[in-house]
């Protein structure tokens, strides 16, 4: 089976931001890495090989050149091909155009059994890119994935149990699938250095826009259905805790819970 | 298109999520801006009891589809009714609460109806007859404001606990409009086959309070003082990744960049650094509270109100004076 995996790349979470007016966001000299929500979706891929017995694990991003940052890290863990995606058109999409781009690249695949996605981009913070590919692909729309307990390539069925509010929801469907991790479905493996030394030699084909298939006029940040009008940082708290210390642990919560009564949140 | 708005009413065993009237009381706001009706959509396999509790929330017209199709949430017939009725009807608008469900219905119908679906606001206003929406982006370290548009109304969702439900109002009248599903079970290859309940029922996302026990509690064990605190309060027990990762409790209970998102009145940290992927999902939390043994704690940074001592003592003392003010 050619399993897919969809993964960007992103700041690194501990990364210190800055917004200037115009709202161009920088994080400094903090690398770029790949989204941490889609090293699950990778090692799951990788889980998935070794649990059918075969097949293939081809990872792809939709972005320019730091894009390779994520490739080249799930190709360290184990993934078989890297593919990006690009021209400079697709800048400023919306999760409508990528969805767009990353449905086409996977139907000119042809073969594709599963798409295996990150639970959201810890950046923009969306998290609408899998149900969207799902949807314009017809593939079974399986998001919020904490275990796959079952996949049957023979008989094109899988089965998953996915995180809801009040638990968890087992559901067969069709392959072709979506599925959408979430931590929890596995413990995402670091590169080994034999990895490390593969991703550095292996080549990343390009596709632009036209090889893809993808329609001009449903990407870019002129055919955006969401605009960003304003990034900017949010007010500052000011000051730090108001400590509370008496002579005993019982005095010291009955000032605090004064305080809590004080504010009406009790 | 018109200039009503429509509210996805989510419901799950005959019970109607929260961020619904949430997104309820957000809507009866605008409408006051936009004019037109206020219109609850509401699907399900036994939900037409539960049309009067939307009117009392603040629906003018209740549109009801009652089938066994539509029994658990799916994203096939749910997006294929929606889309039928934003497409008949032609709102304004289109609000969802970015709840699991939410947060695939709101997507699926962008795609079939060719708009711009805004996901997980915490505000949402209408400005030089733009809504526009407020967003946090980068695990809340930044904000964000955006518009949608498209061949169709905008969808927003709305993020749980950031908007604010009305109080429900009895004597409120309003229509009820049925329809039938449009998919038939045969089209919907995507089968529901159990489900299972999570223990003690954390639905953080939803909870007014939330105890959350570190790496500090010091295992499975530790957590026994912090549920005794967050059984007085009412509240939901959280966790930092630390003590998920250890195995000390389930991965349900995780709050941060990689855990829940959550947004309550008052937030207390027991045995918690601070750490900023723990603080990306709770830093918009009213009220802070941390004890820590650490004066020098990233926590106390952001908190409102900080104890330095052992929580092994000053949780039980916590827990034992809200026993005693609370009664
Ligand atoms: C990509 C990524 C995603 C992440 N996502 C998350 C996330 O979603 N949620 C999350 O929480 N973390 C997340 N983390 C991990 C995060 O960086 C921290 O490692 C984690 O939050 C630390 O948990 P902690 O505060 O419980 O543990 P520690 O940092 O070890 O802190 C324990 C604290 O307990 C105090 N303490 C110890 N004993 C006592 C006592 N008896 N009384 C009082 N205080 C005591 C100590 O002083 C210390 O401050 C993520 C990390 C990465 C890289
Ligand atoms: N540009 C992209 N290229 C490839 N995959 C992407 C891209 N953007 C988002 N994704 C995938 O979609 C998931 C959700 O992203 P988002 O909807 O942007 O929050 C991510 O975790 C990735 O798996």
């Amino acid at each position: 089976m050619h399993i897919v995996v969809c993964t960007k790349q992103t700041p690194d979470s501990a990364a210190k931001l800055s917004v200037d007016e115009a709202g161009n966001v920088s994080w400094g000299d903090s690398p770029i890495i790949i989204n941490p929500w889609d090293e699950y979706a990778v090692e799951e891929a990788l889980l998935l090989k070794d649990r059918i017995g075969g097949g293939k694990a081809t990872v792809i991003s939709m972005g320019p050149e730091a894009a390779l940052e994520a490739l080249k890290h799930a190709i360290a863990m184990g993934c078989d091909a890297g593919i990006r995606i690009w021209e400079d058109g697709f800048a400023g999409s919306d999760t409508q155009g990528t969805s767009h781009v990353l449905a086409k690249a996977i139907e000119k695949m042809g073969d594709v059994g599963l798409v295996l996605f990150g639970k959201s981009a810890i950046d923009s913070q969306t998290g609408q890119v899998a149900m969207q590919v799902a949807r314009r692909l017809g593939f079974s729309p399986l998001t919020n994935v904490i275990k796959i307990v079952e996949i049957d390539p023979a008989a094109q069925t899988i089965t998953v149990e996915r995180l809801l509010e009040e638990g968890r929801q087992v559901v067969t469907a069709p392959l072709p699938a979506v599925v959408g991790t979430t931590k929890g479905i596995n413990e995402p493996r670091y590169p080994s250095f034999m990895g490390i030394r593969k991703a550095t030699r292996a080549e990343y084909p390009l596709w632009t826009g036209g090889e893809a298939g993808v329609d001009a006029a449903k990407v870019g940040a002129a055919n955006a259905s969401v605009k960003w009008e304003r990034i900017f940082a949010p007010p500052a708290r000011e000051g730090a805790a108001e400590i509370i210390s008496a002579d005993s642990a019982e005095e010291t919560a009955r000032i605090l819970v004064d305080k809590l009564l004080a504010e009406k949140v009790i | 298109m018109g200039n009503d708005i429509f509210v996805w009413i989510e419901q799950f065993d005959g019970q109607v999520a929260s961020p619904s009237w949430e997104a309820l009381g957000l809507a009866r706001q605008l409408s006051e801006a936009l004019g037109g009706q206020v219109c609850a959509c509401l699907f399900g396999a036994h939900v037409s009891g539960l049309a009067q509790e939307a009117i009392a929330y603040g629906a003018d017209k209740v549109f009801v589809a009652e089938d066994a199709t539509l029994a658990d949430f799916r994203v096939d017939p749910y997006t294929a009714l929606m889309a039928q009725l934003v497409q008949e009807h032609q709102p304004a608008v289109v609000l969802i609460g970015a709840t699991f469900r939410g947060r695939d219905l709101g997507p699926a119908l962008a795609v079939d109806l060719d708009t711009g679906c805004v996901a997980d606001c915490t505000a949402l206003a209408l400005e030089e007859g733009k809504l526009v929406a407020t967003r946090p982006i980068y695990a809340g370290k930044l904000l964000s404001t955006c518009t949608a548009s498209g061949k169709a109304p905008a969808i927003f969702t709305t993020r749980p606990r950031a908007f604010i439900k009305r109080e429900p109002d009895a004597g409120r009248s309003g229509e009820v409009v049925t329809m039938a599903a449009v998919l038939a079970e045969d089209a919907i290859p995507y089968k529901v086959t159990g489900f299972h309940e999570t223990e003690g029922g954390v639905n953080l996302a939803e909870a007014a309070i939330i105890v959350s026990g570190g790496r500090g509690v010091g295992g499975p064990e530790g957590f026994e003082p912090v549920r005794a605190l967050a059984q007085v309060l009412n509240a939901a027990v959280g966790s930092s990744r630390a003590a998920v990762d250890a195995g000390w409790i389930p991965y349900e209970h995780q709050v941060g960049q990689t855990g829940k998102t959550v947004n309550p009145d008052l937030y207390i940290a027991c045995g918690i650094s601070g750490a900023i992927q723990h603080q990306a999902g709770m830093r918009t939390s009213k009220v802070i509270v941390a004890i820590n043994k650490d004066p020098e704690a990233p926590i106390f940074q952001l908190a409102h109100y900080g104890v330095v001592g052992d929580l092994f003592k000053v949780v039980p003392a916590l827990t034992a004076a809200l026993k005693e003010a609370l009664g």
